[in-house]
């Protein structure tokens, strides 16, 4: 595309002409307007001053005889710059007047009438047009008063020539405007359309110029440039989760390989080998469990969960999953206790609500530390789940009475695969409190990690219903 | 401790009567290993690759479960199981999918499944709910009271009795019992009994159920010679008469 084509083809130069367009019209139709009227004026004002004539003539016919109207007559014609006039006898020869000649018939036709003329005693052979009227007096005299009409033929001479100078400046000031502009904007537009080529190709940091006048472009380029650093905030950290993910995962495949090999090497009886298989299961299980963990996260992330929310009590669920811990916590020497007061409705995803507290409970028991046997002061370790409304809020809660988070590490731990003690004795993926807490997101809520003091207090809140 | 009440996986599968299966599923590796490992444990499977073909080999044949991948070459396997249903074929279907969200789940249960089991699986819960599946057709579907050597639960006043001995259970125990001995003679996966008994479809990550039964045990066999509550290696729990 050529420099000039692309000009052309460019909305603001479109926008130009269709501008144009409308200004040359409305200038047209003004001057129209005004002609019109103007020329309108000036016929009145001829007929006005013809009806006056006449009247005035009449009179003095009707008063004196037709001698006294040729004097006058022949007085007013002398004047300079006068009116036409003419009057005729019954026998239709003229008797008095300036007219030198006329237009056949125009005499013989009572009223108002357009015709050229020429004066008596006007030497040139021009002939000129008028408006004249004429009038039948009583005895058959005729009487003929007429205005020369050149200047309302200056007028609108004046006009037509007025038209083609300001449509031609409207023009041209139309169009070295359009290129002006246009050439402008587009070159603003090419700096975009550059960023985003730029962009495209892999650079993400790139970002759209800002001129700093804050007109609608500037705002579409902060727009967009608040846009690309989301995106570009995302992509660091899909990068980060990728590569953690590729980390964490190729630990235990690693394990997993290991054993294998283990096993062909030193393994000698059958139940030496069952009980490699049995381990190599357990470990793919576990592997399992992370993708199945991450997928979670991911769709709750994503919102895709969203469709299936249906009104429920949280405190039904909370008394649910700590049903289905309290066994377990009891077997580890804990007391589980479920504290909710009343009913908490929200509107939300029961599975995945319970698969979050479910998975904070796990983390519950796995750290807290049961009271040391032979103490017989220090009550047991209680775990208490909770849910209860607080405002327009529903606070789900997980409290223990573990080693805690020091408060440095707490928005660490919420991320994926962190685990602050990589204890090989407590299996874990480092996922749990990252599904809690996408749950939550997907929610409308967060969660918050507190100190119980002593022990961890977390706490998801979320829009109550 | 538990008591070591546990069986093998392999001492039980030769009580079951046969069952004859369908195996919709077109990665051929993963069919082959499905009928094998069926036919090792004394069933017949007949594999299906598309979801044509399927439609007409389950349309005709007269199978006990049929086992339908949910994406599947030339017919959806949800299209599939909607297309039999539409026919008033009732064989009961298990669904196998790489989708293993609730959603999903839910999508395959509307769409006239009967069980859905997310992949990657393991064969023996496969085979626990299969056999599930297989006995509910065969008719024995709810009774009031449930009876399994000389321990008996009654659904209607609530009570479980083992002998003479009055046991009294929590509301969960009692369900768990029940969900145990309604399917008496069969394996029930830990997978199963979430589901089942607290309605829940994710994984619970710790051996939470492993607790429960623990603690179930305690109250139904503890002090009685014959144990009745077992565990089967490698596959779950269940409840059976050790006599017969």
């Amino acid at each position: 595309m050529t420099a000039l084509g692309k000009l052309v083809r460019s909305t603001a130069f479109r926008l130009t002409l269709v501008y144009l367009l409308i200004f040359a019209f409305y200038a047209a139709a003004l001057l129209a307007y005004f002609a019109l009227n103007t020329g309108r004026l000036i016929t009145e004002q001829i007929t006005d001053t013809v009806d006056d004539e006449i009247a005035e003539l009449t009179q003095q016919y009707t008063m004196g005889s037709w001698r006294q109207l040729t004097t006058i007559v022949e007085n007013r014609a002398l004047r300079p710059g006068s009116s036409l006039y003419l009057v005729t006898a019954p026998s239709g020869q003229a008797i008095a007047g300036n007219v030198g000649s006329l237009a056949p018939g125009v005499i013989d036709k009572i009223g108002w009438s357009e015709t050229v003329y020429r004066r008596l005693d006007e030497r040139d052979t021009a002939e000129h047009s008028a408006l004249v009227r004429v009038t039948q007096l009583s005895g058959g005299f005729r009487l003929l008063v007429g205005r020369d009409l050149e200047e309302r033929a200056r007028m609108r001479e004046i006009v037509v020539a007025a038209a083609r100078g300001s449509l031609a400046l409207v023009v041209v000031l139309g169009l070295a405007g359009g290129f002006f502009v246009t050439r402008r904007v587009l070159k603003r537009f090419d700096a975009v359309t550059d960023t985003t080529q730029r962009i495209m190709a892999g650079d993400l940091s790139g970002r759209l110029p800002v001129t700093g006048i804050g007109d609608e472009l500037d705002r579409l380029a902060i727009n967009v440039n608040a846009m690309l650093e989301r995106i570009e905030a995302l992509m660091r950290g899909l990068k980060e989760v990728s590569d953690n993910i590729a980390h964490d995962l190729k630990t235990p495949l690693t394990r997993l390989r290991n054993r294998c090999e283990a096993a062909l090497r030193t393994a000698r009886t059958e139940s030496d080998y069952r009980a490699a298989m049995e381990g190599m299961i357990e470990e793919s299980d576990g592997l399992i469990r992370t993708f199945d963990a991450l997928l979670m996260i991911a769709r709750a992330e994503s919102g895709q969960a969203r469709d299936n929310m249906v009104e429920f009590d949280a405190a039904e669920t909370v008394r649910g999953v700590s049903e289905l811990y309290e066994p377990l916590a009891e077997e580890k020497g804990l007391i589980m206790r479920a504290d909710t007061p009343g009913a908490a409705t929200l509107k939300g995803n029961r599975e995945l609500l319970s698969q979050a507290l479910a998975n904070l409970v796990d983390n519950a028991i796995k750290y807290a530390r049961p009271a040391a046997e032979g103490s017989g002061e220090k009550p047991p370790a209680e775990i208490v789940v909770g849910a209860r409304r607080a405002g327009e809020r529903v606070l789900l809660t997980v409290a223990d009475r573990g080693p805690g988070i020091p408060e440095a590490d707490r928005a660490r731990v919420v991320e994926r695969f962190v685990r602050l003690s990589p204890d090989p004795a407590q299996p874990g993926s480092g996922l749990g409190l990252s599904l809690a807490a996408a749950v939550a997101r997907l929610h409308g809520g967060e969660l918050t990690l507190e100190d119980n003091a002593p022990g961890l207090r977390v706490v998801i809140s979320l829009p109550a219903h | 401790m538990v008591p070591d009440n546990s069986l093998d996986f392999a001492i039980i599968r030769v009580q079951h009567t046969p069952m004859r299966l369908l195996i919709i599923e077109d990665d051929r590796d993963a069919a082959e290993y499905l009928v094998k490992a069926f036919r090792e444990v004394g069933h017949v499977a007949d594999w299906s690759a598309d979801g044509e073909d399927g439609l007409a080999m389950a349309s005709d044949g007269d199978y006990d479960v049929l086992v339908v991948d949910r994406m599947l070459p030339k017919r959806d396997g949800l299209s599939v199981i909607s297309a039999l249903r539409g026919q008033k074929v009732e064989t009961p279907v298990l669904i196998l999918s790489a989708l293993g969200q609730v959603d999903d789940r839910v999508k395959g249960l509307r769409a006239g499944g009967d069980d859905y089991l997310p992949k990657p699986y393991s064969f023996a819960e496969l085979l626990a709910r299969v056999e599930v599946l297989a006995r509910r057709r065969g008719g024995r579907g709810e009774e009031t009271a449930y009876r399994v050597g000389d321990l008996e639960l009654d659904r209607l006043s609530h009570s479980v009795r083992r002998g003479a001995t009055e046991i009294d259970l929590q509301p969960r125990e009692f369900r768990l019992l029940e969900y145990l001995m309604k399917h008496a003679g069969q394996v029930v996966t830990r997978t199963m009994l979430l589901e089942n008994v607290w309605d829940y479809h994710f994984d619970p990550q710790t051996n939470v159920i492993d607790v429960h039964i623990s603690r179930l045990r305690s109250k139904i066999d503890k002090g009685f010679a014959q144990p009745l509550l077992h565990t089967v290696r490698g596959a779950g729990y269940m409840i059976r008469d050790g006599a017969r």
